[in-house]
């Protein structure tokens, strides 16, 4: 099919622009985090961070789905609802997620505190990128331990509501890229896996089983980005908390 | 969900242009229309690729996702991605998501040309 250079019109710049029905479940436009202190989480690694897309990525980039059916009697709508209003306690033991007290509203912000392992913890965030009736999208900033999206989803389908998270990411800076190679994918699938089947449980539906699949949409690592390694929360973290006592110590009682 | 209402179709303008008119509500479910006028505007063999926005109606977190797929194959072929006839709300999604930095933006067919380094 062949046409000629601008065969198709475009809209009149000057026309008043009439809002999409979607507008009002993106979140505006945001150069740098903004967030509020919470009582036991740790913002400073997130107050003033840019967000991070899969495209701003370091490591090779992953789509990862997860999905659970929960059965007939509930809607996708209720699902969405229900997970939304509860979101953090479907998050595994021993992981915080400390969100605004509105629940998932375009444009806000959560705190995270994740147990790494070995005792580490890593103190990051989440921005609301997106939240409708029948999903919701999380989107990470700098030093997050990957760049990208989560978007939580219900469907009808086959007469049974499925649940789904699916994550695009890539690695944020070479460590976490590593760190993802020696057993950092295995633990996210395990991480969502329980998520989900909280959820279902929270549903009614506390056996159903959890289906994953992964798959690599690029092989590539993007080295121009590893300079996203300053930005780091986990090793940011690990200082702080080594030098927390000091401080501690030194602030007058 | 139910399945997005969408239109996809390819012009090719000559050898190494494409452009894909995008009509309709663009959510992840649209990603096999998005793929099939891939093959129609080309394939990898267009050099440059165009979408024009025009006609989107409703787009979700889901259809920022797939563009980021097709991006990765464009990026892969080294092709040239653009994009024009967003409107000024789509136009901040873009910039919220930052796709802004690796999908050049234009207001129209005749600017996306010349900016893609037509010569």
């Amino acid at each position: 099919m062949t046409a000629p250079v601008g065969g198709v019109p475009t809209p009149d710049p000057g026309a008043r622009e009439t809002l999409p029905r979607d507008a009002g479940a993106w979140a505006a436009k945001v150069d740098r985090l903004e967030v509020q202190p919470r009582d036991g989480a740790r913002a400073s690694n997130v107050a003033g961070r840019r967000l991070m897309g899969p495209v701003q990525g370091f490591g090779k980039m992953w789509q990862k789905t997860y999905r659970v059916d929960v059965g007939s009697s509930i809607s996708p709508t209720q699902a969405i609802a229900t997970w939304k209003a509860h979101f953090p306690e479907f998050w595994p033991a021993g992981n915080r997620f400390s969100g605004a007290l509105t629940g998932i509203q375009p444009g806000d912000v959560a705190l995270l505190d994740l147990a790494m392992g070995g005792g580490v913890r890593l103190s990051t965030g989440v921005f609301v990128l997106y939240a409708d009736d029948e999903s919701f999208t999380l989107m990470t900033p700098q030093g997050h331990m990957f760049a990208g999206w989560i978007s939580f989803s219900a469907e009808a389908e086959r007469g049974t509501t499925t649940l789904q998270a699916q994550v695009l990411m890539r690695a944020n800076d070479p460590l976490y890229e590593l760190g993802m190679m020696l057993g950092g994918h295995a633990k996210e699938d395990r991480f969502w896996a329980a998520t989900l089947g909280a959820v279902a449980t929270r549903l009614g539906a506390p056996e159903a089983p959890v289906q994953a699949r992964s798959v690599c949409v690029d092989n590539h690592r993007q080295w121009k980005r590893v300079g996203n390694t300053w930005h780091n929360a986990m090793v940011r973290s690990m200082a702080q908390r080594l030098g927390s006592p000091l401080s501690s110590r030194r602030r007058p009682s | 969900m139910a399945d997005a209402i969408v239109t996809m179709e390819a012009r090719r303008l000559d050898e190494r242009t494409s452009v894909v008119d995008i009509s309709g509500e663009v959510t992840s479910s649209c990603e096999p229309a998005l793929m099939a006028a891939y093959e129609a505007a080309g394939g990898p063999r267009a050099q440059r690729l165009i979408l024009n926005f025009s006609g989107l109606e409703y787009m979700n977190s889901g259809g920022i996702g797939m563009l980021v797929t097709l991006l990765v194959r464009a990026k892969r072929q080294h092709q040239q991605l653009a994009a024009y006839g967003l409107s000024q709300h789509y136009r901040q999604i873009f910039e919220l998501t930052r796709l802004d930095e690796v999908i050049a933006i234009f207001d129209d067919e005749p600017a996306a040309l010349a900016g893609a380094g037509r010569p």
